[in-house]
C-alpha cells in the first residue's frame, strides 16, 4: 500500500502544470493563487505533502477534484458502479464462454471446433478493444439497430433507486422488469468488446491445462473404469486443469480495468474509465491518483479473491 | 499381426520454422518493415496533404483505401502509420527490456536486502491495471508519441525483471558459473558474460508478445488522446479521427483496425513459436 501511495504521489508531481493555476484559471490572482497553494499544502516540502496525502488516505479523504468540485472520494463512490457492474458482467461472459471453449478445444485437438477456437482466441488476443467496440456500434446499432451503442439505460427509463449501483441488479430489487432488460441490453455491446480479450486469454489457458491433464494417469484410470467421457472431460479433467486458469482469470480482470477506460471512452459509459479520462485531459490529478489508486486496491483484491480459489478447487492447498 | 514401429525423424529446421503460423507471422512483420523503411518511395500521396475537394471519398482505383474528412489519403497514413507503429514497439520493449534485465540481473546476483528490496518495487508496479497507470503517466508528462513511449516503458519492465531475477536464481548455482566464480572472475562479469546471455532466450519470447502489447497501448492512448497527436499518421489517431464515421464511412476506422489486428497477431505467432522452439514440452498446447 505504501508503494502503491508512492506512485500514485509522485505521478502527480510529474505533472508540468501548477495544480493551482489549472484549478483557478489564467484569471486567478496572485493572493487566490497562493492561498490554494496554502489551503493544500503545495507550498510545503514534496516529503510533507506526500505525509499530508498519506494521513488524508487514511481517513478516506483523496481530495477534492480540481474538474467537479466535489470529493473525489465522493466521484468514485458515484462512478464506480457503473465500471464494477460492466466489469463483472464481461467477466462472466469471459469465463462462460472462455472456459467450455477451451475445454472443447483440448477435447477435439486439431479438429475443426480446435481450429475455430485458437483463430478466434488469436484474434482476441490481438484485436484493438476501441475498435472492436467501434466495429460493434457501427454493425449492431448504426447498421441493424438491434442493440443500443452507449449510455447504461434507455434515456425515456428512469435510472432504478440507488442501492447496489448496479443497475441490473437494482433494478431487479425494485421489481423494475422494463429498466432491468434496458440496462441488460445496454450493456450487450460495451461487455462484448471488453470481454472478448479475457475470453480468449482464459480459452487458451484452459485448452492448454486442458491437454496437460488429459495425459495424466488418474484421467486414464477413470477412462479405464468406464465412466463416460463427458464425466471424465468435466469432473475428472477440468476441474484440475481449472486452476492455473484461475490464475489468469485474476491477472484478466487488470486487463478489464484497463479496457474499461477504452470501452467507457466508446460507449459513453459514466463510469470510472471515462471520469478517469477526463480528468487526465484537464490535468485534475486529486481525480487521477484517486482512480488509479482504486484501480490498483481492486486489482490487488481481485487476486485475493483468486488466492481463495484455488482453496476451494484444490484440496492440497487448503489441507497443506 | 506385424507390427510397425515408428521411430521419429528428427527435423533438420529449426522447430520455429516447422510452424506455418510462425513463419506466416514472421512474413508480416517482414513486409511490415519493408512497408515502413520504403514508405516515401511506395506512399501514393503526402499522409498529411488535405485536399477538401476528395473528403470521404470511398476506396477507388484513384485511393486504394479511400480519403479521410480532411481528404488525406487513408493507404499513405496507412504506411506511415507503420512506421510509428514498429517504432513504438521497439523504443518500448527496448527500454523495458534493458531497464527489467538490469534490475533482474542485479537482484538475482546480489541477493539480500537489494533483492528484497528491488522486487517489492516491482511488485508495486504489477499492482497497478498497466493502461490506467501508463494513462496517468502519460496524461501528467503531456500527451505525445515520446511521452507514451516512456509511459508504456515504466509499466512494462517489472515483467522482464521477474523473468531474468527467476533465470539469474537458477543459473547461478550451475557448474559453469561456481567454475568462472573459482577462476576468480569478477561479479560484473560472471553476470554479463555467462549469466546474461542464457537469460536471453525467455526475454526473447518476452519480447515478441510485448511489441504487440505495446503497439496496441499505445492505439489505445492515442484513441482517447494520451498519445501521439493529430494530425501525425499514426493507427490509433485514425481510428480516433473516424470513430463520427463509423455507420457511414466505415473505412477510416476499418483499415487502420485491421492493420493493428493483424501486426499484433504476427507478433503473437512470433512469440508463440519462440516459445515452442524453446521449450517443446509446450508444443501445440498454446
Amino acid at each position: 500500500m505504501v508503494g502503491i501511495s508512492i506512485i500514485t504521489f509522485g505521478i502527480s508531481h510529474l505533472v508540468p502544470t501548477d495544480p493551482a493555476f489549472v484549478a483557478l484559471g489564467d484569471h486567478a490572482t496572485d493572493a487566490q493563487i497562493e492561498a490554494f497553494r496554502e489551503k493544500y499544502g503545495l507550498n510545503k516540502p514534496v516529503p510533507e505533502q506526500y505525509w499530508i496525502y498519506v494521513t488524508n488516505l487514511v481517513h478516506g479523504d483523496l481530495g477534492i477534484s480540481l474538474r467537479t468540485r466535489r470529493p473525489v472520494a465522493a466521484d468514485l463512490h458515484d462512478f464506480f458502479p457503473a465500471t464494477f457492474e460492466l466489469s463483472l458482467t464481461a467477466l462472466i461472459f469471459s469465463i462462460l464462454i472462455g472456459i467450455p471453449a477451451g475445454v472443447v478445444s483440448a477435447t477435439r485437438r486439431n479438429h475443426l471446433p480446435d481450429h475455430v477456437v485458437r483463430i478466434l482466441s488469436l484474434i482476441g488476443g490481438s484485436i484493438p478493444i476501441f475498435w472492436l467496440g467501434l466495429i460493434l456500434i457501427g454493425f449492431f446499432y448504426g447498421r441493424l439497430g438491434w442493440l443500443p451503442g452507449g449510455a447504461r439505460i434507455d434515456k425515456f427509463i428512469p435510472a432504478p433507486e440507488h442501492v447496489t449501483g448496479l443497475f441490473t441488479v437494482d433494478s431487479l430489487l425494485a421489481g423494475d422488469y422494463k429498466a432491468f432488460w434496458s440496462s441488460l441490453h445496454h450493456l450487450v455491446l460495451p461487455a462484448l468488446a471488453l470481454g472478448y480479450f479475457s475470453t480468449a486469454i482464459i480459452a487458451r489457458m484452459m485448452r492448454s491445462s486442458m491437454l496437460e491433464v488429459l495425459n495424466q494417469q488418474y484421467v486414464l484410470a477413470a477412462r479405464a473404469k468406464g465412466l463416460r467421457q463427458r464425466l471424465v472431460i468435466w469432473r475428472h479433467a477440468a476441474r484440475n486443469a481449472l486452476i492455473p486458469t484461475v490464475t489468469t482469470i485474476g491477472v484478466t480482470f487488470g486487463s478489464l480495468l484497463s479496457g474499461a477506460v477504452l470501452t467507457e471512452t466508446i460507449f459513453s459509459w459514466p463510469g470510472l474509465g471515462r471520469y478517469a479520462t477526463n480528468s487526465a485531459i484537464n490535468l485534475d490529478f486529486p481525480a487521477v491518483m484517486g482512480v488509479t489508486l482504486l484501480a490498483a486496491l481492486v486489482y490487488t483484491l481481485a487476486n485475493l479473491i483468486v488466492d481463495l480459489g484455488y482453496q476451494w478447487l484444490d484440496p492440497r492447498i487448503r489441507h497443506g | 499381426m506385424a507390427e510397425t514401429l515408428a521411430i521419429p525423424v528428427r527435423s533438420r529446421r529449426p522447430a520455429w520454422r516447422r510452424s506455418p503460423l510462425t513463419v506466416a507471422g514472421l512474413a508480416l512483420i517482414a513486409l511490415l518493415a519493408l512497408i515502413a523503411l520504403s514508405a516515401p518511395l511506395i506512399a501514393p500521396a503526402n499522409p498529411l496533404k488535405q485536399v477538401l475537394s476528395t473528403r470521404l471519398k470511398p476506396p477507388s482505383a484513384e485511393h486504394w483505401l479511400g480519403t479521410d474528412q480532411l481528404g488525406r489519403d487513408v493507404l499513405s497514413r496507412m504506411i506511415y502509420g507503420a512506421r510509428i507503429s514498429l517504432l513504438i514497439g521497439i523504443v518500448v520493449v527496448g527500454l523495458a527490456a534493458s531497464v527489467g534485465t538490469f534490475v533482474g540481473l542485479v537482484a538475482g546476483y546480489a541477493g539480500g536486502w537489494l533483492d528484497e528490496g528491488l522486487m517489492r518495487i516491482t511488485d508495486v508496479f504489477f499492482a497497478f491495471p498497466a493502461l490506467i497507470l501508463a494513462m496517468a503517466i502519460s496524461g501528467a508528462l503531456g500527451p505525445s508519441l515520446t511521452n507514451a513511449m516512456i509511459a508504456i516503458a515504466v509499466v512494462s519492465w517489472p515483467v522482464y525483471a521477474r523473468l531474468v531475477r527467476a533465470q539469474v536464481l537458477s543459473l547461478r548455482e550451475f557448474a559453469y558459473v561456481e567454475a568462472a566464480r573459482s577462476l576468480g572472475a569478477s561479479a560484473e562479469r560472471i553476470v554479463w558474460g555467462h549469466i546474461l546471455p542464457n537469460t536471453l532466450a525467455p526475454l526473447l519470447v518476452q519480447a515478441s508478445f510485448d511489441m504487440g502489447g505495446a503497439i496496441l497501448s499505445a492505439a489505445g492512448l492515442s484513441f482517447i488522446g494520451f498519445g501521439t497527436q493529430p494530425p501525425t499518421a499514426e493507427w490509433g489517431v485514425m481510428i480516433s479521427e473516424g470513430r463520427n464515421y463509423i455507420a457511414t464511412q466505415p473505412w477510416l476506422s476499418l483499415f487502420p483496425g485491421l492493420a493493428i489486428l493483424f501486426t499484433v497477431a504476427a507478433f503473437n505467432l512470433i512469440g508463440d513459436g519462440l516459445r515452442d522452439a524453446l521449450d517443446p514440452r509446450l508444443r501445440g498446447t498454446g
